[in-house]
């Protein structure tokens, strides 16, 4: 418990605090003002979506990785976690060669939204497949063959037997994938170009008034940002307790 | 006939798990698949069940070809040697799963897993979920899972071999009286030759892909068509040319007519049975003569009774003659003799 305050929620304690130096009313200016109320919009949207993505994607990709046997298959499985285990602004780098002004492919999506959904949807890839993958491979065969015996056909065995034993992973992953995503900088900070209230997120936002002397502000942002993770983390614990039932 | 399977054969790469099999299954009955690990008789239960295909042959249940349908159109319940519980739902939505996917009313789905979990004495888990449960009535709870909607046949893969010695008896006993309540056509598989004789109206010996004899226990135990059968189904032992039941040996202190002569080498007590590794005199042996090492001398197991072994005063170095019992069975040995199995192995 010790370990856990000094490691977490004193540190937690902190920006809220620092973020109430100013007030409520400096705190509200500060969120309210525009360029950082639509960088948190920003963040939380991209975020959102590139979650909802991942949560698609992440569980068609373990599914694959685990169930198919295909050529390259072990290369696929290592290359999966390249993006987690790249320095960020390498990826970043990256990511402007290729979808830069001087993209090779033809693909220039600098400086707009898209650049950011990119990016976050490039780091946070492994989160969903790397805590789907175990659990897809722990599942019985035979309980499947138990649902099939009984007469379920393969997309209501999926539905009943198989997304239920997963729902708990998917949720983990997602979170995952959440929270990298509203606190990502160093892969976005390159390609979108941090235009003020186009491609501005809250982390390029948090570090512009830390540069600017103004500490608390800068708290404020990361104390929404903080309020928001909790939202979103409450939010999939409940809806994987539903998946789970919906086997009943 | 209930379950008729025509000429099947099935591979796995260049393992052949089944050779151009035929059976006949008849309907109404509890018929055993007996065999050793790898011998084919769950690839045989799988291929009924429609979980694999054969590379060639037909199996047709109740008279309609279902060589090509699907599981989910066989109408056969299957139990796994591993339960395949559905984990997070309670021991009641696990027996209701297969009424639910066939849309029955929701009063009639209620009524039926009632029914049913009382038939499997599971009523009071209704609620609980199977890890709550133990092997046993984890295994009662698939099996009335299996039978909730109603098959024509119930496959079971190994139903107790994941259970201990205890359980696994009170579960079989319990097969027996369940199946004779029942009466739906029930085939399972078990390398447990006691299972196998105990429960099964017919029992179908497998080995190696291939179908070696096909018969009532009794049978099967009384006239083995070869040796394989009869090591199978219980231990043997080699005398005189032909292969007998240890129990199926008479020893004596004094000498017969007809009788060997023989030294106790080693005795055994387990319970209230005597093992008893009789070596053989080289010259009544028919063996080679030069094989005059104790060691090296032919030998024949024995069991006799611990109320024999005391009579006798049977002691380990003694000197006795051993004969077939009369009225025993014997099998002449091929020229490859399998290697005899303990019993209750």
């Amino acid at each position: 418990m010790t370990w856990f305050s000094l490691l977490v929620l004193i540190p937690l304690a902190a920006v809220v605090l620092t973020a109430s130096t100013n007030g409520w009313d400096g705190f509200w200016t500060t969120v309210s003002s525009s360029q950082t109320a639509s960088a948190l919009r920003l963040t939380v949207l991209e975020a959102i979506g590139v979650t909802v993505l991942n949560v698609v994607m992440g569980t068609a990709l373990a599914w694959v990785l685990v169930r198919d046997r295909f050529w390259g298959k072990r290369v696929l499985d290592v290359v999966i976690d390249v993006p987690f285990a790249l320095p960020t602004i390498v990826a970043g780098l990256v990511l402007l060669s290729l979808y830069g002004d001087q993209s090779p492919l033809g693909i220039d999506v600098a400086n707009t939204r898209i650049a950011v959904f990119l990016a976050l949807a490039f780091v946070t890839l492994p989160f969903v497949v790397r805590t789907v993958q175990p659990v897809l491979e722990s599942l019985e065969r035979d309980v499947e063959e138990a649902a099939a015996s009984l007469g379920a056909s393969r997309a209501t065995t999926f539905r009943r037997i198989i997304l239920p034993s997963l729902a708990p992973a998917i949720t983990a992953g997602a979170a995952l994938s959440f929270a990298r995503a509203i606190s990502e900088y160093g892969s976005l900070v390159l390609l979108s170009g941090n235009l003020p209230n186009r491609t501005e997120v809250a982390s390029v936002r948090v570090l512009s008034y830390i540069e600017n002397g103004n500490e608390a502000a800068a708290a404020s942002v990361a104390a929404i940002l903080l309020v928001v993770a909790l939202l979103v983390i409450v939010l999939l614990d409940l809806i994987q307790r539903r998946v789970a039932r919906r086997g009943e | 006939m209930s379950i008729n399977v025509s000429g099947v054969t099935k591979k796995f790469g260049d393992f052949v798990a089944l050779d151009d099999v035929s059976v006949d299954l008849p309907t109404g009955q509890l018929t055993a698949l007996l065999g050793p690990s790898g011998g084919g008789k769950s690839t045989l239960l799988r291929i009924i069940a429609g979980l694999e295909s054969a590379d060639s042959g037909t199996v047709t249940i109740e008279g309609n070809e279902a060589t090509h349908l699907p599981p989910q159109k066989r109408n056969v319940g299957f139990v796994f040697q591993h339960y395949a519980a559905f984990k997070h739902m309670s021991v009641a939505k696990n027996v209701a799963f297969g009424l639910e996917i066939r849309k029955r009313p929701k009063d009639e789905t209620a009524r039926r897993v009632h029914e049913l979990l009382e038939l499997v004495h599971l009523s009071q888990f209704a609620h609980r979920l199977p890890a709550q449960l133990s092997g046993g009535q984890r295994q009662r709870m698939a099996l009335a899972r299996a039978l909730a909607v109603e098959p024509t046949v119930l496959l079971l893969d190994e139903p107790f071999g994941a259970l201990d010695a205890k359980v696994r008896k009170e579960l079989r006993e319990w097969l027996r009286r369940l199946h004779d309540e029942v009466a739906v056509t029930t085939v399972f598989v078990t390398h447990d030759q006691e299972e196998a004789l105990e429960v099964a109206d017919e029992i179908v010996v497998i080995n190696d892909g291939r179908i070696e004899q096909v018969g009532t226990p009794d049978q099967l135990y009384d006239e083995p068509a070869n040796d394989f059968v009869m090591s199978f189904l219980g231990p043997v032992t080699r005398l005189g040319g032909s292969l007998v039941r240890p129990h199926d040996i008479d020893v004596s202190t004094t000498e017969e007519p007809g009788a060997v002569r023989g030294t106790v080498q080693r005795m055994l007590r387990v319970g209230f049975e005597v093992r008893l590794t009789v070596a053989l005199e080289p010259d009544h042996a028919g063996a080679a003569a030069s094989l005059s090492a104790p060691t090296e001398r032919e030998t024949v197991e024995v069991t006799v009774t611990r109320a024999t072994q005391r009579h006798l005063h049977l002691e380990e170095g003694q000197q006795v003659w051993v004969a077939h019992t009369e009225g025993a069975r014997a099998v002449p040995e091929r020229a490859v003799l399998p290697t005899p199995l303990a019993s209750g192995a």
